[in-house]
């Protein structure tokens, strides 16, 4: 193969070749260095990686689009893809920074893994090729398996991976089916080819609508659209804390984009087929979602349902399927990156820990709002910020989607969402009520927060993520033209 | 000059949190409370007496959306601005004397609060608005939820998903409406005007939202827990003025953006009005608890508020904007007055009280002439507001007045009723003594004491606020274009003719 080929628009890829070179020093160096127990300086590394990553994404922000061999391209969508993916990355490396201690696990695994995640993640958002898309969403998603049972101690970490793994496993096949059967149908894995083709009355079309259904299987997994959602509340649960809050919005973000680019670049003439099955998956995932979290007594599940309930709303947009849309859907993933990390970082300084507990019954929020008065307003703000209540970044995230549906014609799917998000509240202001209304059971053991050593990182966490969400609603003119559209 | 009034109270709030004891919260709460009530006095000088929005600020917030940060006022806002600023001092000063528990979290709660109302009734984009509507109830919620008396926690928690879920279609509207015009600018869209499809499906969607906050019978349920548990100086805000937010709702949205769907829904919603009026009065009457008592009288009273609204004629709709104002001063007086009644006994039964004449001399003479201006006696400012709204209501439908009128009358009943059961008769329990029940203070005299030279100075000399409310409530659509009512009534020629109906004024721009 021609060098110069492989060299060309590379450039394209700067920053998954930086973050890949940054998995393989940090690998090095935790073997150099396990000697000295080095567990938080590899986190410090980790982050440098990131940011590096970040510099490398601000590097190539105002280049135009450029497609690296027909298989992943760098436009202001894969960019603003990234962002999102790595600042949940960010986040949470910071959030696992004391985790691992408190668990007894060595970091570099986990951080090298965490980082091999990112890496899939952001490649999901460049892929414009089913090859290089199945690729990209194994990477992350192998990744996400392993990081899940991270903590061996917990039976439920275990059965948490176990499970993600096994019907994760079996989503993928249905994915690679689906690949299979679009690439039969438009004679190439490329999008821009297979659209080409298709509307060209080239290729086999009766092979198009099985392929998405099949696609839709494997990416519905991904994003826990009902009803391939049941492994959400599970996982979410066993799985390590800070692995919850990261892989809670970066797969969302990954899987969306991907799915996104997919849709609005190779089937973009299918769009009246797909479109209504899509909005009425929506209404089912948003619904479905939202009453299940009603009944929930863990924080964990409860957030888990929510995530479900808040694919149904991002994938309003994808059903809208416009520009502003595909802009729209990334606003609101960036908005999700904080509220939704700031929320799992809150319950981290609260949950229990050792034997099978990880996390928080929404009964041992009681009072916190006297004991530790900063973390109950921060997760006040995250939970109003959820359930969209202005001037929250979380309402603007929404808004957008919503305006973007309604310029698409969509005014019921619309109506749907905003009762959802009314009923959506109640569980969201239930752990407001138990944080500030309520009393505090005097056993002296259960509301003490900071189990861990030092907690800093939780709390530092916490704190950027309710500036950010705060911030983000009062200027959200700024952050909405940071989350460019396909083809913007 | 509007933003500096609008953020002034959050600036304070952060301020009174940060403060570091509790006697430096009272006083930097209660000067910002007052700094916003001078800054809103400013207002006046500059004032002209025309229809379009004055000190209007108009910037971009998020320019790819079209969506500005667009801040004005005018004859209906002005008022009601003026209403908030005074009430909040107050209601801090009462504050700073009760208030025990976490109070820097308490006045910083209000202030925000201060900072939403003002925010809706100045925003003229309708992003803007929805942004401060919505974020009134997070502050209302938690000091109902936080201070407020047993069952709290329910009365919070209904309070918030119920008009959370009031206005949620009302956001879809909102993008419907920007679907149709390019734009969330209020001005624009009314000059544009919307086709009257549209205007049916948006118009219910607003008043839903609406309804539920004046509130309208049957929405009106969530008001007497949210009211009756809140601690009194929530009261006072939320019946003084938050209440005025629906009816403002109505008027500075519904009335100017679909004119067409307010005149085909106004019977159907004045019969709700009045329905409202007539059952709050009589369940009213039936009450026990003083601040229940005093609760569904605001039901009554936003009912009559409704009803000027919707008669569609300037007489009718001033006379609203009025009584916006006097149910405000009068209502938020009342509740003052049971809060300070509660703080000496902690009771609010009335037949725990009775012949407190005897003892509270003073207090009893302030309650008797809130209790007057809430009834509507002429010479006080409920009658003025009363009397224009009946006299619109008259114009457009005479039985919808006729009905309306029996409300004033059982308004004087439970209140009279309210009056007799506390201060007069014998003065037997115990409790209730001289010496176990000081009279009003100087503080609490002073609290009390604007608001009732205000009931006489408007009740005197109501031109003063009508003059300003009048250029532009005669600016409105609806008041210009005949009435499906009033054609109806066309043929009985002994019904008073409505004079700027012939009359062509300029519209708004």
């Amino acid at each position: 193969m021609d060098t110069a080929l492989l060299t060309e628009n590379a450039v394209a890829l700067l920053p998954e070749i930086v973050l890949s070179a940054g998995v393989m020093v940090l690998m090095i160096v935790d073997i150099l260095r396990r000697e000295q127990n080095g567990a938080s300086s590899l986190a410090g590394l980790s982050i440098a990686i990131l940011l590096l990553g970040i510099g490398a994404s601000l590097f190539i922000w105002s280049r135009p689009p450029t497609e690296y061999m027909e298989g992943a391209v760098s436009d202001g969508f894969a960019l603003s893809v990234r962002l999102v993916v790595l600042i949940a990355g960010v986040l949470g490396v910071l959030l696992s920074r004391n985790y691992l201690p408190a668990i007894e696990r060595q970091g570099g695994a986990f951080y090298s893994l965490q980082l091999l995640a990112v890496i899939g993640m952001m490649l999901m958002g460049t892929a414009t090729n089913l090859i290089v898309l199945f690729i990209a969403l194994e990477i992350f998603s192998l990744a996400l398996y392993i990081l899940s049972g991270f903590y061996r101690e917990s039976p439920r970490s275990i059965e948490a991976a176990m499970k993600y793994f096994l019907l994760g496993a079996f989503a993928s096949t249905f994915f690679v089916y689906g690949a299979a059967l679009l690439y039969g149908a438009g004679g190439s894995a490329h999008y821009a080819r297979i659209h080409e083709a298709l509307s060209a009355g080239a290729g086999n079309p009766s092979l198009v609508l099985p392929g998405i259904a099949l696609l839709l299987v494997g990416f519905g997994f991904k994003v826990s659209l009902v009803p391939f959602h049941m492994w959400t509340p599970d996982v979410y649960q066993g799985a390590p804390t800070p692995v919850t809050a990261f892989m809670s919005v970066g797969t969302k973000a990954a899987a969306f984009a991907g799915f996104f680019r997919l849709m609005m670049t190779a089937l973009p003439s299918y769009q009246s087929q797909w479109a209504l099955p899509l909005a009425i998956l929506a209404v089912l995932t948003m619904t479905v979602g939202n009453l299940t979290a009603l009944r929930q007594s863990s924080v964990k599940r409860m957030l888990a349902y929510s995530s479900v309930a808040h694919a149904g709303y991002i994938l309003i947009a994808l059903v809208a399927g416009s520009a502003s849309a595909s802009s729209a859907a990334l606003f609101y993933l960036f908005t999700y990156a904080f509220m939704n990390v700031g929320a799992f970082a809150v319950i981290i300084a609260f949950e229990k820990r050792g034997g099978n507990e990880n996390d928080v019954e929404q009964s041992e929020l009681a009072g916190i709002a006297d004991s530790s008065p900063a973390l109950a307003a921060a997760m006040a703000v995250f939970m109003l910020s959820l359930s969209g209540i202005p001037p929250l970044a979380g309402f603007f995230g929404k808004f957008m989607v919503f305006k973007a549906a309604v310029e698409a014609g969509w005014a019921w799917l619309v109506v749907v969402g905003v009762l959802n998000s009314a009923v959506s509240a109640y569980y969201y202001l239930r752990i407001v009520v138990a944080m500030y209304f309520q009393q505090a059971e005097e056993d002296g053991e259960a509301q003490k927060p900071g189990a861990l050593p030092a907690a800093r990182s939780p709390q530092f966490v916490v704190a950027v993520a309710a500036i950010a969400v705060v911030v983000i609603g009062l200027q959200p003119g700024l952050w909405v033209d940071l989350m460019r559209g396909l083809g913007q | 000059m509007l933003s500096v009034l609008t953020f002034l109270p959050l600036v304070g709030a952060v301020v009174v949190l940060l403060a570091p004891s509790d006697s430096l919260k009272r006083w930097l709460a209660f000067g910002a409370t007052i700094a916003t009530f001078v800054v809103s006095l400013l207002l006046l000088p500059g004032w002209q007496e025309i229809p379009d929005m004055q000190f209007v600020e108009r910037y971009e917030w998020m320019p790819g959306s079209n969506i500005h940060y667009h801040l004005g006022v005018d004859g209906i806002s002005l008022w009601l601005v003026l209403l908030t600023t005074l009430l909040m001092p107050i209601a801090v000063a009462f504050s700073n004397q009760h208030v025990k528990q976490n109070l820097g979290g308490f006045l910083a709660l209000m202030l925000m609060m201060e900072t939403a109302v003002l925010g809706v009734f100045l925003a003229l984009d309708l992003v803007l608005f929805y942004v401060f509507w919505e974020f009134s109830l997070i502050p209302m919620a938690f000091l109902i939820g936080k201070w407020g008396s047993e069952n709290r926690v329910y009365a919070a928690i209904k309070f918030f998903l119920y008009t959370l879920a009031g206005s949620a279609l009302m956001l879809v509207a909102i993008l419907a409406l920007y679907f149709h015009g390019g734009t969330f600018d209020l001005l624009a869209l009314q000059e544009a005007g919307l086709p009257p499809g549209l205007q049916q499906l948006a118009f219910l969607a607003f008043a839903l939202a609406f309804a539920i906050k004046v509130p309208l019978f049957p929405f009106h349920t969530w008001l007497p827990d949210a009211h009756v548990e809140a601690p009194t100086a929530g009261s006072v805000i939320l019946a003084g003025v938050l209440l005025k937010l629906g009816t403002y709702g109505f008027l500075r949205f519904a009335l100017p953006l679909f004119p067409v769907a307010v005149s085909n829904y106004a019977s159907l919603i004045s019969v709700l009005a009045i329905v409202g009026i007539l059952y709050g009065a009589l369940v009213a009457l039936a009450q026990r608890d003083l601040k229940s008592l005093v609760a569904y009288s605001s039901v009554a009273h936003m009912g009559f508020i409704v009803l000027g609204i919707f008669a569609l004629n300037e007489q009718g709709i001033s006379g609203a904007v009025l009584q916006m104002v006097n149910h405000g001063l009068s209502t938020g007086a009342l509740f003052l007055m049971v809060g300070m009644l509660y703080e000496r006994r902690h009771t609010r039964l009335m037949e725990d009280y009775g012949g407190l004449w005897a003892s509270v001399p003073v207090f009893c003479f302030f309650f008797l002439v809130v209790a007057m201006s809430s009834a509507g006696l002429p010479g006080l400012n409920g009658f003025v507001g009363e009397f224009a709204i009946l006299l619109g209501t008259y114009k457009s439908s005479p039985v919808f007045a006729v009905l309306g009128t029996s409300g004033v009358i059982l308004a004087a009943w439970y209140l009279l009723h309210a009056f007799r059961q506390v201060a007069q008769g014998k003065l037997t329990n115990p409790a209730n003594f001289k010496d176990k029940l000081p009279d009003l203070n100087w503080g609490e005299i002073g609290q009390l004491l604007p608001l009732v030279l205000l009931f006489f100075a408007i009740g005197l000399a109501p031109n003063f606020l009508l003059d300003k409310i009048n250029p532009s409530v005669a600016a409105l659509e609806v008041v210009q274009t005949p009435m499906v009512v009033e054609e109806r009534y066309a043929d009985h020629s002994s019904l008073p003719t409505f004079t700027s109906v012939n009359n062509p004024q300029t519209t708004v721009d």
